[in-house]
């Protein structure tokens, strides 16, 4: 199993969280985040206090999934994702040691 | 008990003990007052009369009792009103307007100590402000004549502007003392963020004990050295907002800047609440202005119509010179001209025609601007809130103006024979020992309280934010 953990534009979470579904994906968990990466900020000017805002709201998706569907996942975000201009986002990928469904206890792949 | 169980019971005690004190005090206070009513009634009249002038008309002279006295029950509602507005400009006005430009971990503290300080002040007005700016005395302060407000009852009259007609003084009494809430209030702004709450109530009441009360005898009650002078000030374009403004610059040297400024994020926390606060500003100062004339006719709608007409232009001014300049106008900026066009208005409100308040809201917008831009570059001092930017710097363009424009060739209200440059000196003299009278009071003042309390927080302190630190609060939970 892997935890997907992808940072997108704020504007395409409907989009993206359509496109898992289709995918198959069945559970997400979303977290507003802020960040740079080579995107710009931008500037704000309050009676001539000039700040440099770096930091931009993004949207931080995680998703757990079996091994089979990671290249789909990772294939269906990228393509709702992406405008093409910087600041589009990165999905990681990690191995996941353990999953427990709270529920009812099951383990491994049933949990996911 | 631990030493600090000993300390808390001791402080607790103590405080009781104190305003126990007061109580009594107070009690006996009011019940040696309650005697002899009609007397003082009469006494009240013949008092010399307070308020600032109307530029043509010399003061009703005390021998004039010729003239029946009237009260009318529609100058009396206005001032009511009036007074009301000025009580709305500080709390939550004032409070508003300066919270939003702070970060949110500061923002209890800001409006704590304007609502302290304005309510600290106004009772020490009845105490011995008023007397001691209004009551008889010298050229430069009035006496005791009426300390605790003594010889002064429902009954008791106070002129205005025309002959005869009066008005109860105590609701004058009420309308001059939301003044001097309010000008200390305003000096909060400069040094927001850093300052102990007790230096600031401490510095509050020396400044208007000695700088306050003295200022607003010499422009305002006749006898004054200003007021005798002939210097125009309606409202407040000295006694309040230069004499804040420095005050404010002077104590935000005086406490240093905060820390991080200039490196980090000191940006403001909420500019929506900023506006609400400018909003309240702009209507509550209707009472400010339009009520400083103490009594509802045609000079107080001229007053009115200033008020709305100067700050509209500084309010579009000042947008259109940062659009020019900096590529953007913002509601920061908007708000600002707005208050910026109603600190110039303040003392022309009475003297000044419609298209000469235009005029003055025009120059104002532009030069405060500069005032919170390249000025404050210039003078290095972090001043949290622009308070001498716009009320400083804009309080003194005002006043100057108002020689100009108060001349009839301008559509003002100044008599035949006035002439814009010996007016122009008047008001310039003005503005001077304002400037130098508070600057010196507010420098030895703050001098002091910092050799016995400090002024300054811990940098601890001001990272953690005053809301908890001196007040045990947080904001937005």
């Amino acid at each position: 199993m892997k935890l997907i953990t992808a940072i997108i534009r704020p504007f395409k979470l409907d989009e993206v969280r359509e496109a898992l579904s289709q995918a198959g994906v069945s559970g997400i968990t979303i977290t507003e985040v802020k960040g740079f990466g080579r995107q710009k900020g931008h500037t704000e000017l309050y009676r001539g206090a000039e700040y440099v805002v770096d930091f931009l709201p993004k949207v931080k998706i995680e998703t757990a999934v079996a091994e089979g569907l990671v290249d789909v996942v990772i294939e269906a975000i990228s393509q709702v994702a992406r405008t093409g201009k910087t600041g589009d986002g990165k999905i990681f990928v990690t191995p996941i040691d353990q999953v427990i469904r709270i529920r009812t206890g099951e383990s491994g792949a049933d949990a996911v | 008990m631990s030493t600090l169980t000993t300390r808390h019971t001791l402080r607790s005690r103590a405080l009781l003990a104190a305003l126990a004190l007061m109580l009594a005090f107070g009690f006996g206070v009011a019940l040696a007052q309650d005697a002899a009513p009609a007397e003082m009634a009469e006494t009240a009249l013949a008092e010399p009369a307070p308020a600032p002038m109307a530029v043509a008309e010399p003061a009703a002279a005390a021998g004039e009792a010729a003239l029946e006295p009237t009260v009318d029950k529609g100058d009396v509602t206005w001032m009511l009103v009036a007074t009301l507005l000025v009580v709305m400009m500080a709390v939550p006005g004032l409070a508003l307007f300066y919270g939003g430009l702070v970060r949110s971990k500061n923002m209890l503290s800001v409006l704590m100590q304007v609502m302290t300080v304005f309510s600290l002040i106004v009772i020490l007005w009845s105490v011995y402000g008023y007397s001691l700016a209004f009551v008889g005395g010298n050229a430069w302060i009035g006496s005791f004549d009426a300390l605790f407000l003594k010889g002064i009852t429902p009954d008791s009259l106070a002129p205005t502007f025309t002959d005869g007609v009066m008005i109860p003084e105590l609701i004058f009494v009420a309308f001059q003392s939301t003044f001097a809430g309010l000008t200390c209030a305003l000096i909060v702004g400069a040094f927001a963020e850093r300052m102990k709450f007790s230096a600031v109530l401490m510095f509050a009441v020396i400044w208007f004990t000695l700088c306050y009360l003295p200022i607003a005898h010499m422009v305002w009650a006749s006898g004054g050295y200003l007021f005798e002078k002939g210097a125009l000030d309606f409202a407040g374009g000295t006694v309040v907002h230069i004499n804040a403004g420095v005050a404010g610059l002077v104590a935000a040297y005086m406490v240093g800047k905060r820390l991080g400024y200039g490196r980090e994020q000191l940006a403001p926390h909420n500019l929506v609440l900023t506006m609400v606060g400018a909003s309240l500003l702009w209507v509550g100062w209707f009472g400010f202005n339009a009520g400083s004339n103490l009594e509802a006719n045609g000079g107080t709608a001229l007053a009115f119509i200033n008020t709305l007409m100067a700050t509209a232009a500084a309010v579009v001014s000042w947008s259109a010179a940062e659009a020019l300049l900096r590529g953007k106008a913002s509601m920061l900026g908007g708000a600002s001209g707005a208050v910026a066009g109603l600190v110039a208005i303040t003392p022309a409100c009475g003297s000044v025609g419609v298209m000469g308040a235009i005029m003055i809201g025009v120059i104002a917008g532009p030069a405060c601007f500069w005032g919170v831009t390249g000025l404050k570059h210039l003078l290095g001092v972090d001043d949290t809130a622009d308070v001498f930017g716009v009320h400083g710097l804009g309080g003194i363009i005002g006043a100057l103006l108002t020689g100009v424009f108060a001349a009839p060739s301008l559509g003002g209200g100044g008599a035949e024979d006035f002439s814009i440059a010996s007016q122009l000196l008047i008001q310039a003299e003005a503005v001077v020992i304002t400037i130098v009278w508070s600057g010196v009071v507010a420098f030895v003042a703050l001098y002091l309280i910092r050799l016995l309390i400090g002024l300054r927080v811990s940098d601890d302190e001001q990272r953690e934010g005053l809301d908890l630190t001196a007040h045990g609060e947080s904001a937005y939970n």
